[in-house]
């Protein structure tokens, strides 16, 4: 019997023609990946096909599955058919409303669904980093503003992907208002999920993942770690920036008062105070701004979440492989001795042998019968295992590639607006403090 | 020119040239433009060159004053000596005493809490040498306190100890100021444009102590502003380190908000060196102005107090006695001196003030320019270049996975960011 053996998950994934397979269906650990489609070219993606938009932002009170009256918000999501301009009509906007936990069941189902996607990430569902300005109360219109504009992008990234823009249910959540729900349940997407205590166990005890997901891992904690750093020092630099420029107003009404005893002076620093209060206004734009930004910064900071989870389904698949490779190389080895009569290993059987006497020849062939039948089970279940696990690293990196670049140009993008952002600050300033330099002067 | 010779009104009237307080006042009225051209201006004074003096007793600083001058009043057309602050306070109040109907300008301030400010650092040492600087010049430029003798002293003399010394026994100088001591004569009531004087003082020193606050407050929280920003500069850099492509963008916005705080700092010491100090004398004038228009209502009052006493004698005297009539001659100086001061110190406050205020505007304006050469530098950003809305950014995603860089960005970012493919 030859020895099986998990394959080195390091291994070159080869070339695979895009065939659609058609995967068995397992219920236990693991869940498959969906039927294999060719993924989207970008002239195909949803996203070039439809205009999606979350427009509107709604309170509503109602009552939940407890019967509890509640009060959320609902978000109204608007698509239309892109016409090709040739034809210069244009597409009815269909409309329809999804509160922030649909958004959520989507998310859950995709994940659960493509494991080797990083999925877009949803916004916050609390406000976190918040400066003094700005509240933490869910409620708070400037949170549900900025909300929306998270829930739009998260649809958009979404049906820009090539692979998930294809799905239906997400389709469904974007065309279909009634009966979603009970569509994304009787997919059983819950059913694949992975308990966190198994993932967990996978990555204390997997012995040979893949490195690149290891570094991947290890990338994304970090990535993690020095966003929210920098997102927490940013809303203090916020805060104290706000001061600075707030407390320049005093300067507007103290001026002006002073004023009012001079004669020759005072035309000079009545106009001037009136500079120090726009300097003063200018401070709530330039905020507003750089909570967009923020915003960019937070969503990387999320989708880090994301990597982490392709790198844990990684982890779960090999450690599954692994063990199910040892499973069958125990098999296999006591299949043998029972077949040989020799006694490799301490085995609780074989001390009973010793003690109360062997078994019936009838009897071990019975075992053995059985074994074997185990093992030929247990090879075939390996050399699926094995071709998943090729799979899901092939798919998952390919992803990541994509992740990789779409980052890389987003954040170099961010990066970029926020220094204009600080340039146009600064010109501002330069204005204001001008103006002002040219009515003291008037004094 | 020497005015003290020979003095007579314009119309003709002998004027009593005993008391120095008459011979100042004829000098203010004779004088037709206050404010001393350059050209006509005959006495320069300088304060600089501070140095440390460590003796057994004490450590101190002293400055070196130097004059240059053409008037007849100094023996040599140069002088050059070393004074302390203790020289100074000794020089202001010889000039309250001997030119009481006068403003004296401000000296800053002398007690500075031991622990808290460091007499002998560079800051602090500089402040106060401006501060002597503009103390001596506004008395060089005042025509009635150029000339006071205490001040030619001051300027001249090797030893000013000895001088001081000497001048406490004299009691000779006291006669004069024995004259303006209160005699605890109350005012009815002062004229109106004395009251609107003190009205207006009080109003302007009220609302520079609220700008003091308000600029003292701007630089407290520019340095805790600082604070946060030094913590946040280097944490675009750990993350350059994670990075690859990106590291390049990220240490530049790190390098950027690195110059910021460096700028920032700048901003807050030159407020803090240039613009408090000034603010502060100025509060310390008004004040010093109020006890002069203090002394005045006391003057006025002793004298209408005798007149008043010598109306209810009911005697009957045809001439009013001359003490009472130094009495209202007193009143009349102190108020056309005063009234002479005044007008200058308006003005001066009003050029005093441009500059102060014009300096902050230029500070800032300084410390915003900084920032888009540094920015510019580090990330190749045109002027111009419009930050895109949020929509428009999120609808260039729905390229994601297509990068078409060139696309979204000037040519010149491109290039920046191209090399790096």
């Amino acid at each position: 019997m030859e020895s099986a053996e998990p394959e080195p998950s390091g291994s070159r994934p080869e070339e695979e023609e895009e065939d659609e397979e058609e995967d068995e269906d397992e219920e236990e650990d693991g869940a498959l990946l969906p039927p294999e489609q060719p993924a989207a070219a970008m002239e195909d993606c949803l996203a070039k096909k439809m205009e999606i938009t979350v427009s509107e932002a709604e309170k509503r009170t109602g009552r939940n599955a407890m019967n509890i009256q509640e009060t959320y918000t609902a978000y109204l999501i608007e698509t239309r058919a892109v016409e090709s301009q040739s034809e210069g009509q244009c597409a009815p906007v269909e409309s329809l409303w999804r509160r922030y936990s649909e958004f959520e069941l989507l998310r859950n189902y995709l994940s659960v669904t493509y494991p080797h996607i990083v999925v877009p990430p949803l916004p916050e569902k609390r406000a976190d980093f918040v400066w003094h300005k700005l509240s933490a109360d869910n409620m708070d219109p400037d949170f549900v503003e900025r909300r929306r504009i998270g829930l739009e992008n998260f649809l958009l990234r979404v049906a820009s992907h090539p692979v998930l823009c294809q799905d239906k249910i997400f389709y469904s959540f974007l065309t279909q208002e009634g009966g979603w729900k009970e569509m994304v349940n009787e997919t059983g997407f819950q059913l694949k999920a992975d308990s966190r205590l198994k993932a967990l166990n996978a990555t204390f005890r997997v012995k040979n993942p893949d490195k690149r997901f290891t570094e991947l891992k290890h990338y994304s904690d970090e990535l993690q770690s020095v966003i929210s750093h920098l997102l927490r020092v940013r809303a203090r630099v916020a805060d104290r920036l706000y001061g600075v420029y707030k407390v320049h107003g005093n300067y507007g009404r103290v001026f002006s008062e002073w004023s009012a005893i001079e004669k020759e002076m005072g035309d000079g620093l009545q106009s001037a105070g009136h500079h120090m209060d726009v300097y003063a206004a200018s401070i709530d734009d330039i905020l507003e701004e750089e909570e967009h930004y923020a915003d960019q910064l937070k969503e990387y900071l999320f989708y880090a979440e994301a990597l982490r989870a392709v790198c844990r389904k990684h982890e779960l698949m090999q450690y599954d492989l692994e063990m199910a490779a040892q499973d069958l190389t125990s098999k296999k080895q006591q299949c043998e001795e029972l077949a040989t009569g020799t006694v490799r290993t301490f085995s609780l059987k074989g001390m009973t042998s010793k003690l109360f006497g062997q078994e019936t020849p009838e009897q071990r062939e019975a075992k053995i019968k059985v074994l074997e039948e185990q093992i030929q089970e247990g090879e075939e279940q390996l050399k699926s295992k094995n071709l998943e696990g090729r799979d899901f690293v092939k798919s998952a990196w390919a992803d990541i590639e994509r992740f990789k670049e779409q980052k890389n140009h987003d954040l170099k993008e961010a990066l970029i607006s926020y220094a204009v952002m600080q340039i146009s600050m600064c010109k501002k300033g330069i204005q204001v403090w001008t103006n002002a330099k040219e009515c003291f002067s008037k004094m | 020119m020497n005015f003290r010779k020979d003095l007579s009104l314009p119309n003709g009237t002998p004027v009593d040239t005993s008391s120095p307080a008459s011979s100042s006042s004829l000098l203010n009225r004779l004088q037709l433009d206050d404010d001393l051209d350059v050209e006509t201006r005959d006495l320069f004074v300088t304060v600089d060159d501070p140095k440390k003096h460590v003796c057994t007793m004490e450590t101190y600083i002293t400055y070196r004053v130097t004059t240059k001058t053409t008037r007849a009043e100094f023996d040599l057309p140069e002088y050059s000596v070393r004074r302390r602050y203790q020289d100074f306070d000794w020089l202001r109040n010889k000039l309250e005493e001997s030119q009481p109907t006068h403003l004296i300008p401000p000296l800053p301030e002398k007690f500075v809490v031991k622990g808290v400010v460091d007499r002998f650092s560079e800051e602090f040492v500089e402040t106060r040498r401006k501060a002597l600087d503009k103390f001596l010049k506004r008395i060089t430029d005042h025509p009635v306190l150029s000339f006071n003798e205490h001040f030619n002293v001051f300027l001249t003399a090797k030893d000013l100890n000895a001088y001081k010394k000497q001048g406490m026994a004299l009691l000779s100088k006291m006669g004069e100021s024995v004259k303006y001591v209160t005699g605890g004569y109350k005012l009815r009531s002062r004229p109106l444009e004395f009251a609107a004087i003190g009205d207006y003082l009080d109003t302007f020193s009220l609302k520079l102590g609220t700008i003091d606050r308000i600029a003292q407050r701007i630089i407290k929280e520019q340095l805790e502003y600082l604070v946060e920003l030094r913590e946040y500069g280097p944490v675009y850099s750990t993350w350059g380190g994670l990075e690859v492509e990106l590291s390049e963008p990220l240490e530049g916005v790190s390098a950027c908000i690195g110059n910021c705080c460096t700028a920032l700092e700048e901003l807050s010491e030159d407020m803090t060196e240039d613009f408090l100090p000034v603010l502060r004398e100025y509060i310390l004038y008004a004040e010093s102005m109020k006890n002069v228009l203090k002394k005045r209502d006391q003057v006025q009052a002793e004298y209408e107090a005798k007149l008043e006493a010598v109306a209810l004698k009911k005697e009957d005297r045809p001439k009013v006695p001359t003490d009472v009539e130094k009495c209202q001659d007193r009143v009349e100086c102190f108020n056309a001196d005063l009234k002479a001061d005044m007008e200058r110190w308006q003005n001066n406050k009003r050029q005093d003030f441009r500059q102060l205020l014009m300096g902050m505007a230029d500070k800032n304006i300084q410390y915003y320019e900084k920032g888009p050469v540094v920015y510019a530098g580090n990330f190749g950003v045109e002027e111009g270049y419009q930050v895109k809305g949020t929509r428009e950014t999120r609808k260039s995603r729905e390229l994601s996975s297509n990068i078409v860089a060139a696309n979204f960005f000037p040519g010149c970012i491109s290039s920046v960011f191209n090399k790096h493919k």
